[in-house]
């Protein structure tokens, strides 16, 4: 079983439309029922918008715990606010209070209280689900917005996605990943087979798009770029392609700008099931199957 | 004055929101900082072309445990909540990159074992834009995990945080990084496109304001592609609309040149204007 990861770096440059894509196509030839869908962008988890899930089963993610203080034992000594570093904990009237968005779940002040006043609680910060989509089975989740540890619902989702592919024998784990290169980034490429980078030809989506690739190669898992909205800046695109041949990166192929992606999106489907014609879907056919070849995934079943 | 720049989704605009605003108030305010939170993946740089002249290194404390002191008696490693201290065979070892730097075990020891040393997680850079504008940014290194640390020194850097108009530019998403950058605005504006992944996304973000309860607006970056829903969500839960940015290829072509809005369309500088006698008027109503 392979696994492979979608990141970007910068967000916003086509990274669920491309793994959209992918899942659509994945279900059409040798892969077909042998690829397992995992969205890893908990924030803003848009893959089940064009997977079209349903049977969905749902499970609550408890993740991260918060101090609180208990007002009658307190007695305002005040050490659980020298001991904070997190800025969490706030004189109120004669006793302290936690801040539950700052508090970063450390307990230091559970064990330096003199009274035993605060206790640690376990937060419900979201949900995660196990769906059948329209191309095989998506497991993705919902963070509560302003809640911690999307690294941790990052892992679980994957975790279980993987555990269905290792129970089926299923020949693909495919994820889609968040913007950026931090906590939620490092868990979605831990374990990937390989990356594949959805670069911008833009001067932001350049300046990122060397920060993910520097991200990949620290973790040791080797990468792929393609370029999104390639014709949009041609000076742009022309950089990303010296860049990679210098840094010996594979670029395995250009999607041009193309309303279509859009239009597909509306109607709540990937753009190659949606409008198979269309410039984008011909340039992400062409882009899949290089990356079924470099994965060595054809023939495999 | 503080106001933040926000959005669920990735790539709607924030920084060429964030970039315009705060070019347009250095014509009228003597006295503008710029934060880009963005540590992860930071570009109103690229935008505002600063000229960097002062750098910080952005550290964390970790424990580092002397073994001639330790008695392997594992108090650290149980009060730990984040598994960044273990011990192994009467042997206690440290996990850096799983430690949050809270100074809990160090507290802890009996033996007075652990001291803490800095571990650089990245660093700050800052400068004058031509315009005038005191910019900085932070940059998380590579490999490191924890983005928040340094967007919490970053809007703590000196005195920034206290001009007269502080433009924060934050990460996407509606976890950690963001609450962080988010925390303490007077407004926040949240930019999304009018999309099905716009729509889900900003219910996301704005959420995420009402549970800071920070008054919060919208603008609709590339109206016209997609669907009328934004616009919709926005009447029916009573979320101004504060602007919208037509989608046209000009626009697009120039910030993918490193043009900030205002090069490419200097006629924005009005909107802005009234955005933020809009914004001013509708964060002292929330107050």
């Amino acid at each position: 079983m392979k696994q492979l990861v979608i990141l970007s770096g910068k967000g916003g440059t086509g990274k669920t439309s491309v793994t959209s894509a992918f899942a659509h196509l994945s279900s059409l030839g040798d892969l077909a029922s042998k690829v397992v869908f995992a969205d890893a962008d908990v924030d803003a988890s848009n893959l089940e918008l064009v997977l079209a899930p349903k049977n969905t089963e749902e499970e609550e993610f408890w993740g991260g715990q918060i101090a609180l203080i208990d007002a009658d034992t307190c007695t305002g000594c005040g050490i659980c606010e020298e001991v904070c570093r997190f800025d969490a904990v706030h004189e109120d009237g004669a006793v302290f209070l936690v801040d539950p968005i700052a508090c970063d779940g450390c307990a230091a002040c559970v064990y330096q209280c003199p009274v035993d006043a605060i206790t640690m609680h376990e937060q419900n910060a979201g949900k995660w689900f196990r769906s059948d989509s329209r191309y095989g089975t998506l497991f993705h989740a919902a963070l509560r917005p302003a809640h911690e540890n999307s690294g941790k619902l990052v892992t679980l989702v994957k975790q279980q996605a993987r555990l269905l592919a290792l129970d089926e024998d299923y020949d693909l784990v495919l994820v889609d990943g968040p913007p950026g290169i931090g906590c939620p980034v490092i868990s979605a490429t831990s374990g990937a087979d390989l990356a594949l980078i959805v670069a911008e030809p833009t001067a932001a989506g350049v300046h990122d798009m060397h920060r993910v690739l520097e991200t990949t190669s620290h973790f040791d898992v080797p990468a792929l770029v393609c370029i999104n909205k390639a014709d949009v800046y041609p000076k742009g695109a022309a950089e990303i392609k010296e860049f990679c041949r210098a840094q010996d990166i594979q670029m395995i192929g250009e999607i041009p700008f193309d309303v279509s992606v859009t239009e597909a999106m509306v109607q709540g489907q990937p753009v190659t099931d949606f409008l198979p014609n269309s410039p984008s879907s011909q340039a992400i056919v062409k882009i899949w199957d290089k990356v079924v070849k470099e994965m060595q995934l054809d023939g495999v079943s | 004055m503080i106001i933040a720049i926000a959005s669920g989704k990735g790539g709607t605009g924030k920084t060429t929101i964030a970039t315009a605003l705060a070019q347009t108030l250095s014509e009228r305010e003597e006295n503008i900082s710029f934060l880009d939170c963005d540590v992860e993946a930071p570009n109103a740089h690229i935008f505002l072309k600063p000229d960097f002249t002062e750098k910080k290194d952005v550290e964390m404390l970790i424990p580092e445990v002397d073994d001639d002191l330790c008695t392997g008696c594992g108090r650290c490693a149980e009060v730990c909540q984040f598994h960044a201290i273990v011990v192994l065979g009467g042997k206690t070892l440290v996990f850096p990159e799983m430690c949050h730097g809270c100074g809990s075990c160090t507290l802890v020891c009996p033996e007075d074992a652990i001291t803490e040393v800095p571990q650089v997680l990245g660093a700050l850079k800052g400068g004058l834009t031509p315009e005038g504008i005191n910019f900085a940014h932070g940059l998380l290194n590579v490999g490191e995990p924890m983005a928040v640390p340094v967007i919490t020194k970053l809007k703590n850097w000196d005195e920034r945080i206290s001009a007269e108009v502080v433009i924060v530019d934050s990460p996407p998403g509606a976890s950690c990084p963001v609450v962080e950058s988010l925390r303490g605005s007077d407004f926040i504006i949240l930019v999304t496109e009018p999309t099905p992944f716009g729509l889900h996304d900003l219910g996301q973000a704005y959420q995420l304001t009402k549970e800071i309860n920070v008054p919060a607006g919208v603008i609709i970056n590339r109206d016209g592609v997609g669907d009328k829903k934004v616009g919709a969500y926005c009447e029916e839960n009573d979320i101004p609309v504060l602007m919208r940015i037509p989608l046209e290829r000009e626009i697009g072509e120039g910030i993918a040149q490193g043009k900030s809005l205002l090069e490419v369309r200097p006629k924005y500088k009005k909107e802005f204007l009234n955005l933020y006698t809009e914004i001013q008027e509708l964060a002292g109503e929330a107050r």
